[in-house]
């Protein structure tokens, strides 16, 4: 049976997440989605083309020998519709981009095609929390903090200590949640504060600066180590500054070798799909299944509705990562 | 008022996008283009009660002036009134004219062509040539997007166009390939028949079989475009450049017929940068490009990241990449994951005297499934799941 093409565009509304491998950039991975997705649906058989009618005349002899006139109406399809003429059915499907990742970077990118655009904004407005980890190398450190820059400074590493390191990290956390107290436009001393400092979904309400909700080592094995943050309304750039700041507190240098994104708001890496399958089929099933989890979550809100400002999914699905983070 | 916004809208359109200008095919036609909506039978004949009530009442005050007595003297009775007289110099249809039954049946009222337009859609339904090319193929609506090309096709004759199309099945080339072909060059119908005979028999007199000529033309659609004394610059330049026998030039030019079509200073910028940048030997340089000639025109930034990654990070030698050309023409992202995931297994071992030798060629040209089978010995499950660390 063929498929409308209105009902393929109706399942593509929403979004989805792909994983940007490192040194490709963000708006090629978009490209590439936009142009999957319009060759897929362009390849659908087109509508039946318009009939049009035409007159054929034709004469036959009569019986006394007068000839009679008539016309037969045939209809053919329209010339004018034709595929060839026509061209494609469609030129262009609305993708949009979450929050950004750059060219060195790799990760977890949030795409949403047509009405899922509106979802976007949302999503965006909503402030939630995203995981990274980042790789960092002590010795160097250079002008841009990642190791494609040009090299600025050498130095020793030698005394730092996973110790030192945690002990570093949890004083940086402590500034990141005082800040995050300040932005958060709630008054301290209210229940609501303390609610939402129970839930962890303390989150800045407005335009706020980068603020890490948590921040930990994963892996320390000298010159390497590896970092995991969460964080809002971040640049990569503010994370590789992150690691490099880090170098220094530590009397030494540092630079960052990669960020990679694990997590973006409720997207993950298990749902995230891999460049082999930026195709339709594939996109239209992570599609499914990211409604049918918005769905599934929205119900659990309305169903609990013990927090008046827990507004979507978002907000208390970064409350897991969040929780975790921060310290009490 | 139809017409006019019409006209707004096409004159709107003129200063935006390239116009096509129609010339008018044949007489009835440009009857059709006086009037401005479509008329029926009945219409028309009234019409003409109109214009024949009209004529005579110009006669009837014509002989009570005196000077315009003298001035048309019986004019009006014999011949067509001058208003509605053809300024394009048809025969116009005379409003005296008895119209028999058949005749008025036959006649077509079809919509008017407009004069201006951004689209050949307007136009195929009424010219022979369009619609036979569409018949044949050709992407019309490609050819909208393309400069000068609507105007040309209009003004073609489909006489012409069987010619050319003619020629070209002489050639070796199918039915099927002609669409292609024209979408890619519909120039080829406006070249003239000697040229393109002189063009094909310059190229066999340089010992291209008639099968090489016909699947270059094919791959290659401008080939014929380029006069005898182009062709002849551009294969001694090849020739010249790669330092190549006339044979292997000759079987180059037959496997990559758009590299004598297109830009030759890319071709002569890649051959400076396999020597300088990258350290190839000349006689290595021709046999990478005997081997895989795409690669003389292959971008030059991807090809010096992708022979850095193999060279510096894989710690490949000259040698073997001379051996395995195809690797320079893979994406580098591909030939990344693959290392990174075979690096990780502690299978990259591209050195063909050690045991476990993994070839440049089958890392780089085998399918996904294939490679993890094959050569790393893991399930596609894992791969995947290793793209995601990266």
């Amino acid at each position: 049976m063929r498929v409308p093409v209105s009902w393929l565009f109706q399942r593509l509304d929403g979004l989805f997440a792909v994983y940007k491998p490192p040194g490709v950039h963000w708006k090629l991975v978009r490209d590439t989605v936009e142009a999957n997705v319009l060759k897929a649906l362009n390849s659908v058989p087109p509508p039946a083309p318009q009939q049009q009618v035409k007159f054929i005349p034709s004469s036959t002899q009569g019986l006394d020998g007068s000839t009679e006139l008539t016309l037969t109406a045939t209809s053919v399809p329209a010339l004018v519709d034709h595929p060839l003429v026509k061209g494609p059915q469609f030129h262009k499907v609305r993708v949009g981009v979450g929050h950004r990742l750059d060219a060195l970077s790799s990760g977890i990118l949030v795409l949403a095609v047509g009405q899922g655009n509106k979802w976007l904004t949302g999503l965006q407005s909503s402030h939630v929390t995203r995981d990274y980890t980042l790789e960092g190398e002590f010795g160097k450190a250079t002008e841009d903090f990642s190791h494609t820059g040009r090299l600025i400074e050498r130095s020793t590493y030698d005394h730092i200590t996973r110790d030192n390191l945690e002990r570093l990290l949890a004083v940086m956390q402590g500034a990141n949640h005082k800040a995050l107290l300040l932005y958060s436009n709630v008054d301290l001393c209210s229940q609501e504060a303390y609610e939402l400092a129970v839930k962890g979904s303390l989150l800045p309400q407005e335009k706020s600066p980068p603020i890490l909700t948590g921040l930990r080592c994963l892996h320390f094995q000298p010159p390497k180590f590896t970092l995991e943050v969460q964080c809002v309304n971040e640049t990569q750039r503010f994370l590789r500054k992150l690691v490099h700041e880090v170098g220094l507190e530590l009397r030494s240098t540092a630079h960052c070798t990669g960020v990679r994104r694990i997590r973006d708001g409720p997207f993950t890496l298990k749902d995230a799909l891999t460049h082999k399958h930026w195709t339709l089929p594939a996109i239209t099933e992570a599609i499914k299944q990211s409604r049918s989890a918005w769905k599934k979550q929205a119900a659990k809100d309305s169903s609990s509705l013990r927090t008046p400002q827990t507004q979507n999914k978002q907000e208390d699905h970064t409350s897991n990562g969040a929780s975790a983070a921060v310290p009490d | 008022m139809a017409s006019v916004r019409v006209w707004q809208r096409c004159s709107g359109l003129l200063l935006s996008r390239t116009v096509l200008s129609v010339p008018v095919p044949n007489q009835r036609l440009r009857l059709i283009l006086r009037g401005s909506t479509p008329l029926l039978l009945s219409e028309q004949s009234r019409l003409r009660a109109f214009a024949l009530s009209h004529a005579a009442g110009q006669n009837e005050s014509g002989p009570s002036s005196p000077t315009a007595n003298r001035l048309v003297p019986n004019r009006a009775l014999t011949e067509p009134l001058p208003v509605l007289e053809d300024l394009d110099g048809a025969p116009p249809l005379s409003p005296f004219e008895e119209l028999s039954e058949e005749e008025a049946v036959q006649i077509v009222a079809t919509p008017p062509l407009p004069p201006v337009s951004t689209s050949l859609r307007d136009y195929v339904a009424q010219s022979e040539t369009l619609s036979a090319l569409v018949q044949l193929g050709v992407n019309l609506s490609k050819l909208d997007h393309r400069p000068n090309v609507g105007s040309m096709l209009l003004r073609l004759d489909l006489q012409q166009v069987q010619e050319r199309l003619l020629f070209l099945r002489d050639l070796g080339l199918q039915d099927s390939d002609l669409g292609p072909l024209i979408t890619r060059n519909p120039f080829i119908l406006t070249e003239t028949l000697e040229n393109l005979r002189a063009r094909v028999s310059y190229l066999q007199s340089r010992r291209f079989s008639v099968e090489a000529v016909g699947s270059m033309v094919r791959r290659a659609p401008y080939l014929l475009n380029f006069s005898v004394q182009r062709l002849d610059n551009r294969l001694g330049f090849l020739q010249k450049e790669l330092g190549l026998s006339p044979h292997k030039t000759r079987d180059i030019v037959t496997r990559l017929p758009r590299l004598v079509c297109g830009s030759l200073e890319p071709v002569k910028e890649n051959l400076r940068v396999y020597e300088l940048e990258l350290g190839f030997r000349p006689n290595e340089i021709q046999h990478i490009v005997t081997r895989i000639p795409k690669l003389l025109t292959a971008n030059k930034r991807r090809l010096t990241e992708t022979f850095d990654y193999i060279h510096n990070t894989m710690a490949v030698p000259h040698m073997l990449i001379v051996k395995f050309p195809q690797v320079l023409n893979t994406s580098l992202l591909r030939i990344k994951e693959r290392h990174l995931f075979l690096q990780h297994l502690g299978k990259a071992q591209y050195d063909p005297t050690l045991p476990g030798y993994i070839s440049l060629d089958q890392l780089a040209a085998l399918p996904d499934p294939a490679f993890c089978a094959q050569l790393a010995a893991a399930s596609l499950e894992d791969f995947e799941l290793f793209q995601k660390m990266l």
